[in-house]
C-alpha cells in the first residue's frame, strides 16, 4: 500500500538556522505517528511543510501521492490541523465556530453536532471561545480539525501546557478516533508519555535530524551498544525514551 | 460547486465578522457615539454660538520698553467703556467690552490687565492673540501677523481703540447676513465626520482586525482549510461596509434632529460614493495589514496613513488653507476625494456628474489595493 505521507530527504532552513537537515519518512494509512525531540529540534517545521505552509529547500513531500502546488485545494480537504498556540475568534460562540469550519467544507449543522459530542463540549455550546479554559480551547482545536473527517490528521503538540486530566482527555478522543477510523496522525510532542501513549511508530528528532526511529518496543529494546551511557538511576525503573534521547544526546526530551 | 463564488461560506464568513464586531461594546461608543459627541460639541460650539469672544492682554508693567504711562489712555477707555469682571487668569484685573451688530454679529472683547512675561505665556498658550500696550499715549499693538485671529482682532481694537465707529457699525450696512442651510459649520463638518469615520472604521477595523488574527495564529489557521481567501477579505469588508452605514446613518440622523442639516443632492449619487469610499479605504486597510503580525508595527502602519490624510483633507477646516503648492495632492487624497464628494452632496446639491469622477477614483483606488493586498497577503 502506498503511504499517506511521504517525506523523501527533505532540509529547510532559515537564514542562518537548519531547522530540518535531511529527514525522510512514510506514514501508512491509519499510522499514529510521533514526533519526538526537545524545543528547537524541527518537529513543527517538518509539519508546517507536511501541511504546506512552508516550501522544503530540498527535497519532495506528497500527501496522498500529490505535491501540494496545484492540489492545494483538494489536499486541505483531506488534512485537518491544529496548530501549537489556537486562538479563535473571542466573541463568537463554540457552536458558531464550529459552524463556520464546517460551512469551510460544505458541512451542515448535523456534523457541527457531532463534533461537539466527540470533543465533549456541547455543555459549552452557547459559550465565547474566549471564555474557555486551555483544555476546552484545545479540544475545540481538535474538534476543528477533525470536521472533515480527515484522512491526515496533524497535530503540533496538541496538550502543551495543560494539565494531565486535560491531557488525558486530548488522549482518549484520539484513541477513540484510531480504533474507529483509518486516518493517520502525524503528532508532535516533548512529552514522551504522549509519545508512548498514543504513537505506533515514534522518530525521535534533534537539531533538524531524525536520531532514531520504530516502534515503542523496537526503540526500548535495541541495544545501543558499550558506548551508551543511560542515567544512573535507570537500573531501578523501566527504560523510557527520555533516558533513550538523553543516551543520544546529552539533552532531555523537555527542554 | 461553484468555484469562484461559495455563497453559504461568504454568508458564514459574514455572519462570523459581523457577530465578532457587534458583540465588542467598545464598537458602538468609539463607532457610533463617539462621532456623535464631536458633532455635538463642534455643532454647539461653532453653530450656537452668538458673541465671538476675543481677549487681549494689557501690559501695565514696566518690563516692556516704553510702558512707562501704560495707565494713561488704554486704562482710561478701560474704565469709561468697559465693564469690571471677574478674572480667570490668576486674579488679574479683567474687563469686558461687548460690541453688538445685527449684520456682523456681535463681539465680546476680554481685557486682561498683566505683564509682560505672563502675556507672552498666554499668547504661547493660545488664551490670547494679542497684546496692547501704550507708549506716550499711543497704544502699540503687538501679535503675530500671520495669525488671522489677531489680524481681525486688532482691526476691530484699533478703531474702538482710537474712537472711530466698530467696524460693524461702519460697514455693517453693506453685509447681508447668511443663515441658509449648508453655510454653517456643522453643514461642512458632519460631512467630513462621516467620511473620516469610513476612513478610520476600515484602517482600524479591517486593519488592525487582520493584524491581530495574523498574531494569533488564527489566520494560519483558517487558510489551512479549503476556505476561499477572497472571500474572507471580501466577508471583512462588507461587514464594515455595513457598519459604516448604520454608524453614518445614526450620525446623520442625530445631525438632522439636532441641528436640522439637510442632504440637498443626489441621495442615488451619495450612496455610490460612499460605497466607493468604503472599497477604497478597505482595499488600503487590505495592504497595509498583508504583511506584519506585529500590532505595534500595524499600529504604526494605520496612523501613518490616517493621521496625514485626517490633517490633509478638510475634514475640520478647508484644506485651501494650505500652501497653493500643496493643493493639487491634497485633492487627490482618497479622503479629500470621498470628503469633497460627500459635502458637495450635503451641501451643494451635488449629482453624479459632480462626484462620478471621484467616485470612480476611489473605486479605482480600492480595486487597486485591494488586489495589491491580496497578493501580498501573508496568511501565516
Amino acid at each position: 500500500m502506498n503511504p499517506v505521507v511521504e517525506v523523501k530527504d527533505v532540509y529547510k532552513s532559515f537564514k542562518a538556522v537548519k531547522a530540518v537537515r535531511g529527514v525522510s519518512l512514510a506514514i501508512e494509512r491509519g499510522q499514529f505517528t510521533g514526533l519526538l525531540g526537545p524545543n528547537g529540534a524541527g518537529k513543527t517545521t517538518l509539519v508546517e511543510m507536511i501541511e504546506g505552509i512552508q516550501n522544503p529547500d530540498r527535497g519532495e513531500i506528497r500527501i496522498l501521492g500529490k505535491e501540494w502546488k496545484s492540489n492545494g485545494d483538494e489536499l486541505h480537504r483531506a488534512i485537518g490541523l491544529s496548530l501549537q498556540e489556537t486562538r479563535f475568534i473571542d466573541k463568537l460562540t463554540v457552536w458558531e465556530t464550529i459552524r463556520l469550519f464546517a460551512s469551510f467544507y460544505d458541512l451542515g449543522k448535523t456534523r457541527v453536532n457531532e463534533i461537539l459530542g466527540v470533543i465533549g463540549l456541547s455543555e459549552k455550546k452557547d459559550a465565547y471561545t474566549v471564555n474557555l479554559s486551555g483544555g476546552q480551547r484545545q479540544c475545540l482545536a481538535l474538534g476543528l480539525s477533525l470536521i472533515n473527517r480527515p484522512q491526515i490528521l496533524l497535530l503540533d503538540e496538541p496538550t502543551t501546557g495543560l494539565d494531565p486530566n486535560a491531557r488525558r482527555e486530548i488522549w482518549s478522543i484520539l484513541l477513540d478516533l484510531k480504533e474507529h477510523t483509518q486516518t493517520s496522525l502525524i503528532l508532535t510532542t516533548h512529552y514522551m508519555e504522549e509519545a508512548e501513549q498514543l504513537c505506533d511508530y515514534i522518530l525521535i528528532m534533534n537539531r533538524g535530524k531524525v536520531l532514531k526511529e520504530g516502534t515503542l518496543e523496537d526503540l526500548l529494546e535495541e541495544d545501543y551498544g558499550d558506548k551508551t551511557v543511560y542515567p544512573k538511576d535507570m537500573e531501578c525503573r523501566r527504560k523510557t525514551l527520555d533516558d533513550l534521547f538523553t543516551s543520544m544526546t546529552g539533552r532531555r526530551l523537555d527542554e | 460547486m461553484n468555484r469562484w463564488f461559495q455563497p453559504i461560506q461568504m454568508a458564514h464568513l459574514v455572519a462570523a465578522h459581523f457577530k465578532e464586531v457587534i458583540r465588542q461594546p467598545a464598537v458602538i461608543f468609539w463607532g457610533i457615539i463617539f462621532p456623535i459627541l464631536i458633532s455635538l460639541g463642534l455643532g454647539l460650539a461653532f453653530t450656537q454660538q452668538t458673541e465671538v469672544e476675543r481677549h487681549v492682554a494689557v501690559v501695565l508693567d514696566d518690563e516692556v520698553a516704553g510702558a512707562h504711562d501704560a495707565k494713561g489712555r488704554i486704562d482710561g477707555f478701560l474704565e469709561t467703556h468697559a465693564i469690571p469682571v471677574q478674572s480667570s487668569e490668576g486674579g488679574a484685573a479683567c474687563y469686558r467690552l461687548t460690541i453688538s451688530n445685527d449684520q456682523m454679529g456681535s463681539t465680546r472683547f476680554v481685557f486682561i490687565e498683566t505683564g509682560w512675561r505672563e502675556a507672552m505665556k498666554l499668547i504661547k498658550r493660545g488664551n490670547i492673540s494679542l497684546i496692547i500696550t501704550e507708549e506716550n499715549r499711543k497704544v502699540r499693538y503687538h501679535f503675530d501677523p500671520a495669525n488671522p485671529e489677531a489680524q481681525i482682532t486688532y482691526l476691530e481694537l484699533s478703531r474702538i481703540l482710537s474712537g472711530e465707529a466698530p467696524l460693524g457699525a461702519a460697514f455693517g450696512r453693506n453685509v447681508d447676513p447668511l443663515t441658509v442651510k449648508g453655510s454653517r459649520y456643522i453643514d461642512f463638518l458632519v460631512p467630513g465626520l462621516i467620511s473620516m469615520g469610513i476612513m478610520m472604521s476600515c484602517m482600524w477595523g479591517i486593519s488592525y482586525g487582520m493584524i491581530e488574527k495574523r498574531s494569533k495564529k488564527m489566520l494560519r489557521r483558517m487558510v489551512a482549510t479549503p476556505m476561499r481567501k477572497s472571500h474572507f477579505l471580501i466577508a471583512l469588508m462588507v461587514v464594515r461596509i455595513a457598519m459604516n452605514f448604520i454608524e453614518a446613518g445614526l450620525l446623520f440622523l442625530f445631525a438632522w434632529f439636532a441641528f436640522d442639516i439637510a442632504i440637498q443632492g443626489s441621495l442615488i449619487a451619495l450612496f455610490v460614493i460612499f460605497i466607493a469610499g468604503n472599497i477604497a479605504f478597505g482595499g488600503i486597510a487590505i495592504l497595509v495589514s498583508s504583511h506584519t503580525a506585529n500590532t505595534e508595527i500595524g499600529n504604526g502602519l494605520i496612523n501613518a496613513v490616517v493621521l496625514p490624510m485626517s490633517v490633509l483633507s478638510g475634514i475640520f477646516f478647508s484644506y485651501h488653507n494650505f500652501p497653493d503648492w500643496s493643493l493639487p495632492v491634497i485633492e487627490k487624497l482618497p479622503l479629500t476625494l470621498l470628503t469633497d464628494g460627500i459635502r458637495s452632496i450635503f451641501i451643494e446639491g451635488a449629482g453624479f456628474a459632480e462626484t462620478g469622477v471621484p467616485a470612480m477614483l476611489l473605486f479605482v483606488i480600492g480595486i487597486v489595493f485591494f488586489s495589491a493586498g491580496l497578493r501580498a497577503f501573508k496568511w501565516h
